[in-house]
């Protein structure tokens, strides 16, 4: 520890730091632009210059490492004059038009320049004009002329998301940021450039001059797509959802937050809304009130019970949903007599469930691991925020390595990587753990050859500390998961590294914890999709699209008695029979689960649309229609009791969190491309988000869906 | 370089260093004077008969350099001399004409040697005019990394070329002046200083030929520069 003075005030901070962090520490604030924790140090705006004794030029608090006994001043004259002098050049070429800049009220130059600037300006000369540049639909760079070249932009893609797709071009004060050659900005986490650019110069191209922020109400909130549980505060204005920021919490996204959970939720203010319950009447949909739709739908279940018994029964649920609404939809379907109940809606294989399927390991830890084998997925696209932590690992020396069957760009070096057809996993594993026995002297678990790649991975493996085997969402839609599960079980256990599922969905360790998934006798999301179904529920889902049926699940629940949706979105009218609009994730309580079993509650941050409703509210009182007895809840928190029992209900750490497996390991099983979604197809409210699917990744998956057989030859 | 261990150094330094091997360290420092010891190659330029580079014993008088470059061109009268490359502040020839071309002699007349790179200018200069291009040069230069010289050496420029143009105020001399103090030391690299030294010293020295200029100037209409090149 050194000891500095910094204002009078001594402080403690460890050798290495910079005068920036010593200030942090004592709480000082010295203004700045181009610093930011997360990035390297630039000291290129040259805002923070403080006073530093025995230095006869003002120094940049954020480069200038502390020495012991360093006298600080951060507000004397020589300080103040130098940080004025800054703000003076900065502001003369910077337009002053706060007025009409949609960053103002939350500008850090506006912010800075009230303390710092002068009351008019000494600079008559003509200003700078940059040309504006189209990136594509998520960040707007209409207004480069604000730009103070501070390159925070930069350094994250160079840093944060592996890709340098802003760059600075030319010199002087011809300077400018821009793509190459005009290229659109693709990147996966890009929107947090918006949030990094202290100034007007980029702005989020869907929220542009729809608010200003201060007319914002600042809600916390979760998010819904992938098992990150990225923080949120969601941004309302009159009742609707104007836009989404990262809320900072360093053990789960940090301060970023994927473009996925940032822009996705233009798709709540769409046309597509369900708004009042709805039944279909000899082909026609005709909209009717809540309490026709209910007892419809009871008197339809109790028919349907009746004439077929209770195993013609069904719910496919959404590891989207939350806790308390896939706890309420197991519950009713059991009430009903029927174990039909699951949420593995692209699994090609279900096997017993033997403990609730986790990361394995912390999310935070994911940064500082030295050795990692990923199987089985397309990190950076499904999981946009783990991939930025495996990325700073590997900046800091980590080794990973890869089986999948595409050699996708991850945008950090990978260390080993075998590119070979799902059907050759599970041989590739066995052939890692036949690699480990032989440089362990033990024996392998399973018949395998020590291939080159083979024997790199078992290496890479065997050496460093922290290291984990990281199954992905093909991995765990595998036709043959759990023979991958059980090496990588066995592979982990040789090499001391942790072994656990990415996990596909916001909620999908929640949906195991309250056991969203079959009984005994029930039916696994395949057999119901399979056409086995006289009565189905869909919870917040879209087989078509969410299932690894496909379009083959259309024409299966086409031959239901009754199919009953509820869904935020007018979805799956071809084949439904009733629509029940349920509020999205913003206009409930609710709790996910994410990949690392962190239990996260949230509120509803505006009300429900029109006639929608909470589907805990929903399920609850079509229970009590259909005269059901234990469906007497008064908020979700009794529901999240219920689900999760009176001593659970308030730990934020998931029980039961196992990736322990006794299933055999089967080298003979043939297994084809496992279904998973694109980026932007996960979830039906990622699919009507408009500029998503606007963005490269969408466009793309757009194509393929239109021309699977070329895509795939 | 290659590989290999690479000596990176000022080819002037290597010229001296087989003399120091073969006649030694202490029989170089003897060649100047105390404190300057050695010898120092001036690259001699601007308006003089013979330009060019003259190796002379450190604490040479400016008087001998001049004569050795062939005196002043045509017989005009010595100016002023920027004597260590066109970041050194200018200083005028009743200074420079008592100095000895060595550091310390330099530095107490208020400028430096620098490069050693030392310009002459005539009776016929317009130092308006010169501060001008130097001043372009350096805003052509900067590279833009950090504010102060990106934004400062523009804004130096483009007050000069309204001077020199005839749009000057009498505020402009005093503006020049703060915004080359504001850059000066608060850059990442020397080329803030370099950029904002020259107009300084123009400005102490040559206060006049600037107030001139300003006296007969249009007033200012509409916008007052256009980008271009000197």
């Amino acid at each position: 520890m050194i000891e500095i003075e910094l204002d009078g005030q001594k402080v403690q901070v460890t050798e290495g730091s910079m005068i920036m962090h010593a200030a942090d520490k004592a709480n000082t604030y010295i203004p700045h632009f181009c610093y930011h924790k997360k990035l390297s140090i630039a000291a290129n705006c040259r805002m923070c210059l403080v006073d530093v004794e025995k230095a006869p030029k003002p120094m940049p608090a954020c480069a200038t490492p502390v020495t012991n006994g360093m006298i600080v001043r951060t507000k004397s004259d020589k300080a103040i004059k130098a940080q004025q002098s800054v703000m003076e050049f900065l502001l003369i070429n910077h337009p002053l038009d706060c007025p009409i800049c949609d960053q103002g009220g939350e500008c850090q130059l506006q912010d800075l320049a009230v303390g710092y600037g002068a009351s008019s300006s000494r600079y008559e000369e003509e200003k700078r004009v940059v040309l504006h540049k189209d990136v594509g639909p998520l960040i707007s760079m209409e207004e480069m002329s604000r730009c103070i070249h501070c390159t925070r932009c930069v350094r994250f893609g160079q840093e944060v998301a592996g890709v340098m797709e802003l760059g600075m071009i030319h010199r002087g004060e011809h300077s400018e940021i821009t793509t190459v050659l005009g290229d659109t900005v693709d990147s996966e986490v890009s929107g947090n450039m918006i949030d990094l650019c202290p100034v007007g110069a980029l702005t989020s191209k869907p929220f542009r001059y729809q608010a200003r922020p201060w007319e914002l109400s600042r809600r916390k909130s979760v998010a819904p797509h992938d098992s990150s549980g990225a923080n949120l505060i969601v941004q309302v204005k009159q009742n609707k959802v104007l836009r989404v920021l990262p809320l900072e919490n360093e053990e789960v996204n940090e301060c970023w937050l994927a473009d996925r959970d940032r822009f996705s939720y233009e798709a709540l203010n769409e046309e597509e809304r369900l708004t009042a319950p709805m039944i279909k009447h000899g082909g026609e949909w005709k909209t009717v009130d809540w309490q026709t739709a209910l007892e419809y739908v009871a008197h339809g279940l109790k028919n349907i019970k009746a004439d077929h018994g209770a195993n013609s029964i069904g719910a496919l649920v959404s590891p989207h949903s939350t806790i308390e609404e896939l706890y309420l939809a197991g519950a009713l379907v059991r009430a009903l007599g029927s174990e039909n109940i699951d949420y593995r809606l692209r699994n090609a294989q279900f096997p017993k469930s033997e403990g609730v399927r986790w990361l394995g390991t912390t999310i935070a830890s994911l940064s500082t691991l030295q050795r990692a084998l990923v199987v089985g997925s397309n990190l950076r696209k499904d999981h946009p925020l783990f991939a930025l932590r495996l990325r700073a690992a590997v900046r800091k020396g980590a080794a990973i390595s890869v089986i999948h069957d595409a050699r996708d760009d991850w945008a950090m070096s990978i260390a080993s990587s075998a590119t070979i057809p799902a059907g050759q996993w599970v041989q590739a594993l066995a052939d890692v753990a036949a690699a480990v026995a032989a440089e362990k002297g033990v024996s392998a678990p399973s018949q395998g050859n020590a291939t080159d790649v083979a024997k790199a991975i078992a290496k890479s493996l065997l050496g460093g500390e922290r290291k984990a085997i990281l199954l992905g969402n093909a991995a765990a839609h595998h036709a043959n998961a759990a023979s991958l599960l059980a090496l990588a079980n066995w592979i982990g256990e040789a090499t001391g590294a942790s072994v656990g599922y990415l996990t596909e969905a916001a909620n999908t360790v929640g949906a195991q914890l309250v056991n969203a998934m079959p009984g005994t006798s029930g039916l696994n999301a395949a057999q119901m999709l399979g056409g086995d179904l006289k009565a189905a529920i869909l919870l917040n889902t879209e087989p078509v699209y969410d299932s690894a049926a496909g379009e083959k699940a259309a024409e299966a629940l086409g031959q239901a008695e009754m199919v009953v949706t509820l869904s935020p979105f007018k979805a799956n009218m071809e084949f439904s029979d009733v629509l029940l609009p349920i509020a999205p994730w913003t206009e409930t309580p609710g709790t996910f689960v994410n990949a690392e079993g962190r239990v996260q509650s949230f509120h509803a941050v505006v009300k429900p649309l029109g006639e929608t409703r909470p589907a805990w509210k929903v399920l609850r009182v079509l229970a009590n229609v259909l005269g059901l007895p234990g469906f007497e809840f008064e908020s979700a928190q009794d529901v999240l009791v219920a689900a999760r029992g009176v001593q659970d209900a308030q730990d934020s750490h998931a029980k039961g969190l196992s990736n322990v497996t006794s299933a055999a390991i089967d080298l003979n099983a043939a297994a084809g491309k496992p279904v998973t979604a694109a980026i932007y197809q996960l979830d039906g409210i990622v699919r009507r988000a408009p500029a998503l699917q606007l963005t490269a990744d969408g466009r793309a998956a757009q194509v393929a869906m239109q021309q699977p057989e070329e895509v795939a030859a | 370089m290659y590989g290999k261990p690479t000596t990176i150094n000022n080819t002037e330094t290597f010229a001296a260093v087989p003399w120091i091997i073969n006649n030694g360290g202490q029989a170089y420092l003897a060649i100047g004077k105390p404190n300057n010891g050695g010898t120092k190659i001036y690259s001699v330029s601007g308006d003089v008969e013979l330009p060019g580079n003259y190796e002379v014993p450190m604490g040479t008088p400016f008087s001998k350099l001049l004569e050795l470059a062939g005196g002043v061109r045509k017989g005009r009268k010595l100016k002023a001399v920027i004597p260590g490359g066109s970041s050194a502040p200018v200083l005028p020839a009743h200074i420079m004409m008592e100095c000895t071309m060595d550091y310390d002699s330099i530095a107490k007349a208020g400028s430096m040697l620098g490069s050693g790179a030392v310009i002459v200018m005539d009776d016929t200069r317009d130092m308006v005019e010169s501060l001008l291009r130097l001043s372009y040069f350096y805003m052509h230069e900067s590279c833009g990394q950090c504010t102060p010289c990106r934004e400062g050496t523009g804004w130096l420029w483009r007050v000069v070329d309204r001077i020199h143009n005839g749009h000057g105020k009498p505020s402009d001399i005093a503006l020049l002046d703060s915004v080359a103090d504001n850059i000066q030391g608060r850059t990442i690299c020397a080329l803030g200083d370099a950029a904002a030294m020259p107009v300084r010293a123009m400005i102490k020295h040559f206060r006049p030929e600037f107030e001139a200029k300003i006296a007969k100037a249009q007033p200012h209409q509409g916008i007052p520069t256009e980008a271009r090149s000197v």
